[in-house]
């Protein structure tokens, strides 16, 4: 069995929660991790007789995300019904839009193995979120949190473009840095604030029609979208090896088993009866909208990453990397506010600060580096103040305290010592102390010099300025 | 169009109700003669005519995101048939 | 002459006055409500308790001669689909039996602001859906003037409360004919007001796009007078319309001269001849008084029954669904999982009317029949919409019969619902174009009332009631009450 015979084509279904202070169709908060319902009113929790009022800060983030994936923006935009039964929908209909959604044809251009590729957006629209079941007694009964339901989410539909799951992951990636350069959500997968659902189908290569697909859900992190489109494409090669035909239906990825498992039988065949929502009226986008949402669209991750490297001369890769995601770009150009040394500021990103958070799995958000501490602390290792040695430590510091590095210097007293005669002091005293390497280094083994160079730094407490101790160990040892 | 006993058991899964047996032929029997009459919208030649969905003409009728209080608790669960830890209970979701 | 035959204003005056007390006046709704609410069934809930201490509030407030809402110490009843926080909330059906409303719907805010006193809630078809108000799953309303007929439906509680005197007026909601229908068989005054002048937030919705709330009232001026207290634009409402709101009492005039009446030929086949000739005898008044008729065209008259029960059914069977026994309504008992839960509760909960529409609307929605049926009655909308915006050119109102017949036995239709249908088929056309019109009683036959429907422009209540306010003010007929 074997995937190479087969092309995969993957689609992807994005929702991503819109960070509006308020729901999309009442004045309850959004506000993440409250007591269970104590963010709702007759509105959201669907109480006989209410009636929704839509939020223009819903529609503005939803318009900007769309501009900034490129897609058309409709002079008219309406809410449908989508009809369905289940506790977590108060109305059994979810608020959405069917034939006029606020944005239509856009595209990303995403990088894999060094080339780029356009994935195309079909469509993305405005829609309410449902609420939270949490399941007890056993699997007998379920809890229905109502806080979340009226969240705005955009449900971004991209064209059956992807053709492997680390494209899916590219994809995914691009996608989240745009919504966060936009400022129009929190894209945290892990809090559901960004949700995927995927729909991947293999094809004989150099077939025309689609192999039939199915819909693979419960994918919570980038790793188990990838995970999951892996595992789906290996389980339909394998059918498609055997003679055996593909079912079209949902599938649940689960994360434990590295498992994909049909959901059929669990959920009957959909007739969702969209209908217009005769509650809500259309919404009519002039040109002024277009043009005051598509003003508040800043630089995004491309525009950037060209800069990157036209600017500061930064690699391709480094820059793409600086550029996924906002707060590290945002970090570099504010290092730049307080040093010249781009190329400098991108190492330590690339380097130490990237080490730091994926070895503890934290975000850049969790830490309290600031872009003015990278900046002084490099300008510190180029006057001279301190080693590059110490400047680790004082960089660890950073991350943790936020202090900024002249005080972490001055505090713990990480001034690098440059004055010849201190020095020396040291210098004479290791001589004195390590005869045997000083033999060594004498008949001629210069790699024993190493070994009196650390010791050195080791009795200045690694303050001995680098450059000076090699000076004056050869001129010491030359006598 | 002619609808069938199982159609009507189809649209009433769908609208979640339980029909009995004569409700099912007295449905069937009433639907059929509903729609049937129905049909005469047919006579109409509406090429072209569009739907109307609101009689009024309003458009871009929106609030500012303003966070408005939510409902005290003993509102919120006032009604509640089933109730455990502030949230609603039911019957578990999967069959 | 009765407390309860003063019209509104002349009580507002009279209070003022302290010549009556809001006491005197919530005391008489209930002494007639304990006599003959018994016989006529039209209040599910009373509000005794809470009406007779908020009639010693406003008494005292009287005493202290502060300012006095516009329907300062009115008793009102209100139909049972408008939600009234901590005074149960019906819908006349078994699956909202003990919902204790969490909130005001706005026109319930608005009679609280106006300072008017809520007697009880308002018996109904359930969910407003019927024509005679037999669709009560509580209990059926009777016609004051017959008690062996219907009321009419579905504000049958609304219309029957007024001519019992069980209340000095009242709220009804019409969807195709609700509040028009049964005040044209039980002799008031019912007013429909353009889609979207009275807020429908807190009305249960029947079906959204047509749903509107308005008065009943034993006069025209008193309907004018409440339509003062209860319209306005509600930020609540997106449907709800923006517009000034002009003073309803200034456009009672009298004065009718030189008005330009459409009659509607399709108006006027195939209705009862008593009734037809009710309505001649009211265009002879208007006549009389300076007006001109000319019988007019309404193409589409007869595609209208049709075109109404596919949309108000379709947008009912998605109103509906919040019905499911999650937070609040019937649950019922002992279901093992999410499945038997909502087809149980739902099915215990609903009566046959309701499921009828719920499956038609469901249907009609539904996969491959959307263009058929849901889409096709939304064009033909339009152009029913039409007829009317035409006719508008050159008319300032429209003038029929409310209904084709007079209130007709209980138990009669029952069986054949389609014929029920066809009874709204004079009112269903004005809800389809979102115009205003109102019933004003224009004769009797056989003892029963028979009502005329004055329609007008959109926003243009003034002169609808500026008509009807002109012929009642020639005729007695408003005058007559049931002998109970």
């Amino acid at each position: 069995m074997s995937t190479s015979k087969y092309e995969t084509v993957i689609g992807l279904e994005v929702h991503v929660e819109l960070h509006t202070k308020t729901k999309i169709f009442c004045g309850c908060s959004t506000e993440f991790g409250a007591p269970p319902n104590t963010h709702t009113c007759p509105v959201c929790l669907g109480h006989p007789g209410v009636l929704p009022v839509l939020n223009r800060q819903a529609v503005d983030y939803a318009m900007k995300a769309a501009m900034a994936l490129n897609c058309e923006i409709g002079d008219v935009s309406k809410f449908d019904r989508k009809n369905y039964f289940y506790p977590d929908s108060p109305k059994a209909y979810q608020i959405s839009q069917y034939d006029q959604p606020i944005g239509e044809n856009g595209y990303i251009d995403i990088e894999v193995d060094g080339r780029t590729k356009r994935i195309g957006i079909t469509r993305l629209h405005l829609e309410e979120d449902a609420g939270k079941l949490t399941h007890v007694d056993g699997g007998y009964a379920s809890l229905v949190d109502f806080n979340r339901v009226g969240t705005p989410l955009v449900e971004i539909v991209s064209e059956p473009d992807i053709s492997s799951p680390e494209e899916a992951r590219a994809y995914l990636e691009k996608l989240r840095a745009i919504m966060q350069y936009c400022e129009v959500s929190d894209v945290k997968m892990e809090e559901g604030s960004m949700r995927c659902d995927a729909n991947i189908s293999l094809r004989p290569w150099g077939q025309k029609e689609f192999g039939t697909r199915a819909e693979l859900k419960n994918m919570n992190s980038f790793r188990g979208v990838v995970r999951g489109l892996e595992y789906e494409q290996y389980r339909q090669a394998e059918i498609l090896d055997e003679g055996g035909e593909v079912v079209q239906e949902t599938r649940r990825w689960d994360e434990a088993q590295g498992k994909t498992f049909s959901m059929r039988g669990k959920e009957e065949a959909h007739d969702y009866r969209y209908f217009p929502d005769p509650d809500l009226v259309k919404i009519h986008i002039d040109q002024a909208w277009k043009d005051r949402i598509r003003a508040s669209i800043p630089e995004l991750p491309d525009a950037r990453k060209a800069r990157y490297t036209a600017e500061y001369g930064l690699p391709e890769y480094d820059a793409g990397v600086i550029t996924s995601s906002k707060p590290l770009a945002d970090l570099f150009e504010n290092s730049l506010e307080y040093t010249s040394d781009a190329k400098a500021v991108s190492n330590w990103i690339m380097g130490d600060l990237l080490g730091y958070l994926n070895s503890n799995g934290l975000e850049l958000p969790q830490v309290k580096l600031t872009g003015q501490g990278l900046g002084e602390m490099i300008n510190l290792i180029e006057k001279g103040t301190i080693s590059s040695k110490i400047a680790k430590t004082v960089f660890k510091e950073m991350l943790q305290s936020g202090k900024l590095p002249q005080q972490i210097v001055e505090e713990q007293g990480l001034v690098q010592i440059s004055d010849e005669g201190a020095i020396l002091e040291i210098v004479k005293e290791v001589v004195a102390n390590n005869p045997a390497s000083v033999q060594d280094y004498k008949a001629g083994k210069e790699k024993a010099i190493g070994f009196l160079v650390g010791q050195v730094m080791k009795q200045s407490k690694g303050k001995a300025n680098p450059g000076l101790v090699n000076k004056l160990l050869v001129e010491v040892l030359k006598d | 169009m002619s609808i069938q006993v199982k159609d009507v058991e189809h649209v009433a899964k769908l609208a979640r109700l339980n029909l009995s047996d004569e409700e099912r032929e007295m449905f069937t029997e009433q639907l059929n003669a509903i729609l049937q009459y129905a049909d005469k919208l047919n006579e109409l030649d509406t090429e072209g005519v569009e739907p109307t969905t609101h009689v009024l003409h309003l458009s871009n009728v929106m609030r500012e995101d303003e966070v408005h209080e939510s409902l005290p608790q003993e509102k919120v669960f006032r009604n509640a048939p089933d109730e455990e830890d502030g949230q609603f209970k039911v019957p578990a979701v999967l069959e | 002459m009765s407390l309860f035959d003063l019209r509104l204003q002349e009580v507002h005056n009279r209070l003022s006055k302290k010549e009556l007390s809001v006491t005197d006046l919530v005391g008489d709704a209930f002494a007639k409500i304990s006599e003959r609410d018994g016989q006529v069934g039209a209040y599910l809930t009373l509000n005794e308790e809470g009406a007779r201490a908020e009639a010693a509030r406003l008494d005292n407030k009287l005493a202290g001669g502060e300012e006095k809402g516009l329907l300062f110490g009115l008793p009102v009843g209100i139909k049972d689909n408008m939600v009234t926080e901590g005074l149960r909330t019906t819908c006349a059906s078994q699956f909202l039996a003990n919902y204790d409303p969490i909130y005001d719907a706005t026109v319930v805010a608005k009679l609280k602001l106006a300072e008017a006193v809520t007697v009880g809630k308002l018996n109904m078809d359930e969910f407003a859906m019927g024509g005679s108000n037999e669709n009560s799953s509580f209990h059926p309303v009777r016609n004051p003037w017959d008690l062996s007929r219907v009321p009419g439906g579905s504000s049958g509680g609304s219309a029957a409360a007024v001519a019992a005197g069980e209340a000095y007026f009242t709220l009804g909601s019409d969807t195709g004919g609700s509040i028009r229908q049964p005040a044209s068989y039980c002799g008031v005054v019912g007013l429909k007001p353009t889609y979207g002048l009275v807020s429908r937030y807190g009305l249960v919705a029947f079906a959204s796009s047509l749903d509107q709330i308005g008065p009943i009232t034993k006069n025209v001026e008193d309907a004018a007078y409440v339509l003062q207290a209860i319209a306005g634009h509600d930020p609540k409402d997106s449907t709800s319309a923006d517009v000034e709101i002009p003073d309803y009492l200034e456009a009672l005039t009298g004065d009718v001269k030189g008005l330009r009446i459409a009659v509607p030929k399709e108006y006027l086949d195939g209705v009862d001849p008593q009734v037809k000739d009710a309505v001649m005898a009211a265009l002879k008044v208007l006549e009389g008084l300076g007006a001109v008729w000319e019988e007019v065209s309404l193409p589409h008259t007869e595609y209208a029954v049709a075109a109404y029960y596919l949309l108000a059914s379709s947008e009912a069977s998605s109103n509906l669904s919040r019905f499911d026994g999650v937070r609040y309504g019937v649950r019922a008992d002992h279901a093992g999982n999410l499945l038997d839960l909502y087809l149980e509760s739902r099915s215990q909960g609903f009566g046959p009317e309701v499921k009828r529409r719920i499956m038609l609307g469901t249907y009609a929605l539904s996969s491959g029949y959307y263009d058929a049926y849901y889409l096709k009655a939304q064009k033909v909308r339009t152009l029913i919409k039409r007829d009317f915006d035409q006719t508008f050119e050159k008319y300032d109102v429209i003038i029929g019969p409310t209904a084709p017949t007079t209130a007709f036995p209980l138990g009669s239709q029952v069986d054949d619902p389609l014929t029920m249908y066809l009874n709204d088929i004079l009112t269903i056309p004005v809800s389809l174009a979102g115009v205003p019109a109102i019933s004003v009683p224009c004769g009797f036959a056989d003892g029963l009332p028979v009502g005329l429907q004055i329609i007008g422009k959109a926003f243009d209540e003034s002169s609808v009631l500026r008509v009807a306010h002109a012929f009642e003010a020639h005729t007695d007929h408003h005058k007559q009450r049931p002998s109970l």
